[in-house]
């Protein structure tokens, strides 16, 4: 017996709401941006789901490339962090609230 | 062979391997301490046993009456899970290598190697990427400054090396095309060992292989004249053990790696034209794994009581300019011998 | 075939988890390995999926080099903790959980009422086939050599991103 494809949807979905609960409660920039790679990881899982069910490999290369721009992004993203971090001692969001200093 | 013949040969291995990990990292340190009194013309542990070799029961036994004190602003998990994690990758990685060829025990074709996958590469790069969290939890955890100086500093040092140690595992895998260990020895046979064949990736992964390890030259994290222990400064006891052996367990992975990736493996050059019984054959590619995985582990002791410890920056320098650079090159070359001469 | 549904259960349930204790935590580190284990249960799910590549693939970059680049952040900048579910702007938190359940319960009925189990029927040679490094590498080069070079060049221009955005600014 084979595993429903539903299942795994259902199970992408389900992360992929989490992440959207971390980026709407938190306010942590960093924890914030990890629940934006939760988000994008789930995407991923339905991806490789419909590539393994359809037995195509054109979702995982997709994904090798959401991959690498996961990393892009979190190294831009991280800096942005640190060089924001440098000049108001915080990573709240809430407290970054202008657009000049 | 039924799936409970599979499970109880895998079972075997495991605890051969295991065991017999465990008895090479204890012997080990000894091996350390004695070739540092060598090399330090002193004459090392000799008081143990005959010529000081129950020396590492003694040290294992002390560890084990040791108190095991955990400092009061430490994360208690996570104090406790950084061995944990470090100890089982250390031990983890060597399922995918390869000590001897195919044999034929009581009616079994054995290939003795853990676990035959098919991207065993990729499974050690992966743990390898894992190891990093056991220092760097380490160095958090133990909510001292030293210590999470430690950990920033391995987490940045082991990253950066993984980057070369990669691109130089990857003119191996021009050449023998394929991610299984097996298929990787069987494709330096003869003397077309990848250390002869690609000298340059040899060298960048033998000093990004010394970095992973964390061992001198490059034992940044641990640093004792600036960081006092580095990581492991808060712990003690078997947890400052677990610490220890997998740092010795890594040197011997690490050195099974190279044997395996650029010396050729279990093979002896040529010795299927002595016409030798296959039984002794398989036996004596064994001994020359082990051969060759004793003299690395001696070059890593030799080059750590010999080197002094680099600078921060000048190991960043190291890695990410001379390094990298050097294993592209490396990769270059291996592509054009492939262009030139087809191999 | 009993095993892939107990391997599926187990780590959907470490995921889901995980997943929810990441969002939930308030000291960042542990949000972190959080997600770590997240990335680790996912890359099982590949694996169940047949797609071993993308599985380690999934451990090298993610759990191996992402994570640790975060947690190399959150220990260098060591934010404070942030204050738990209830104690700020409860109202605001309540409102995005029930709208997210909403949503999710939107989707999970979406997705049963269409039935795509009944559309694709998973042929196991072929699912192993798509998620082999030899297929993945094939159509990389030839199909999508155009894309790969491009990401390529997309990570270079992070790097110097990254490297001018965090450099210090000497005056």
């Amino acid at each position: 017996m084979q595993i429903p494809i539903e299942y795994y949807l259902i199970l992408s979905a389900a992360l992929f709401m989490t992440g959207i609960v971390g980026v709407l409660i938190r306010r942590n920039a960093i924890i914030v941006f990890m629940s934006i790679e939760l988000m994008l990881n789930s995407a991923n899982l339905t991806l490789i789901t419909f590539s393994s069910y359809l037995g195509n490999s054109i979702g995982q290369i997709f994904v090798f490339f959401v991959m690498a721009v996961a990393a892009a992004e979190a190294a831009i993203g991280l800096a942005i962090i640190i060089a924001l971090f440098r000049n108001k001692l915080t990573v709240n969001l809430d407290e970054i609230n202008i657009f000049k200093w | 062979m039924g799936i409970g013949e599979i499970i109880l040969i895998s079972l075997v291995k495991i605890l051969l391997i295991i065991s017999l990990l465990f008895l090479t990292v204890s012997y080990l340190t000894y091996f350390e301490r004695k070739i540092s009194a060598w090399v330090q013309n002193r004459i090392g542990p000799n008081r143990v046993g005959w010529k000081g070799l129950l020396q590492p029961f003694a040290d294992v036994f002390k560890l084990m009456l040791k108190e095991d004190i955990v400092p009061e602003k430490a994360d208690r998990i996570i104090h406790l899970l950084a061995p944990m994690i470090a100890l089982f990758v250390a031990f983890s990685t060597f399922a995918v290598i390869p000590f001897g060829p195919e044999v034929h025990l009581f009616g079994y074709d054995i290939p003795l190697v853990v676990a035959d996958v098919n991207m065993g590469v990729l499974f050690v790069l992966a743990l390898t990427s894992l190891s990093v969290y056991g220092l760097t939890l380490a160095g958090w955890s133990s909510g001292s400054k030293y210590s999470l100086l430690g950990g920033i500093r391995s987490s940045a040092q082991m990253i950066s090396y993984e980057i070369s140690m990669g691109f130089s595992i990857g003119g191996v895998l021009l050449l023998s095309e394929s991610l299984r260990p097996i298929a990787i020895v069987e494709s330096q046979s003869g003397w077309m060992w990848n250390a002869i064949v690609q000298p340059i990736g040899f060298i960048t992964f033998l000093v990004s292989a010394f970095a992973e390890t964390n061992r001198l030259p490059f034992d940044l994290p641990e640093a004792e004249p600036e960081l006092v222990g580095g990581f492991h400064t808060e712990y003690s006891s078997m947890k400052f053990a677990a610490f220890f052996l997998s740092e010795y367990a890594n040197m011997i992975i690490a050195s099974g790696l190279i044997v395996t990736l650029y010396l050729g493996g279990w093979q002896i050059p040529y010795i299927d034209l002595l016409g030798l019984p296959s039984g002794l054959v398989a036996l004596l590619q064994v001994g020359a794994f082990i051969f060759k995985l004793v003299a690395i582990l001696f070059f890593f002791l030799w080059v750590r009581w010999s080197l002094p410890r680099f600078r921060y920056d000048q190991l960043m320098n190291l890695g990410w300019k001379v390094m990298f650079p050097l294993s592209l090159i490396n990769i270059i070359w291996v592509a054009l011998l492939i262009m030139i001469f087809g191999l | 075939m009993t095993l892939e549904i107990v391997l599926f259960v187990i780590f959907a349930l470490v995921c889901l988890v995980s997943g929810i204790l990441m969002v939930t935590r308030v000291n960042p580190v542990i949000s972190a390995l959080f997600l770590v284990v997240n990335f680790g249960s996912l890359a099982g799910l590949y694996l169940t999926l047949n797609a071993q590549f993308i599985a380690v693939a999934q451990v090298i970059i993610y759990a191996g080099a992402i994570m640790v680049f975060f947690l190399f952040v959150i220990m260098l900048i060591n934010p404070e903790h942030e204050k738990r579910f209830l104690e700020y702007k409860p109202q605001l938190k309540i409102f995005a959980v029930a709208i997210a359940v909403l949503v999710f319960l939107q989707i999970a009925y979406i997705i049963l009422f269409s039935k795509p189990s009944e559309g694709v029927s998973r042929e196991v040679a072929a699912s192993v086939k798509a998620g082999t490094i030899e297929q993945i590498g094939r159509e990389l080069f030839t199909k999508y050599v155009l894309p790969f070079e491009a990401v390529g060049y997309l990570l270079l221009s992070a790097a110097i991103g990254a490297l001018v955005l965090a450099k210090k600014k000497f005056k």
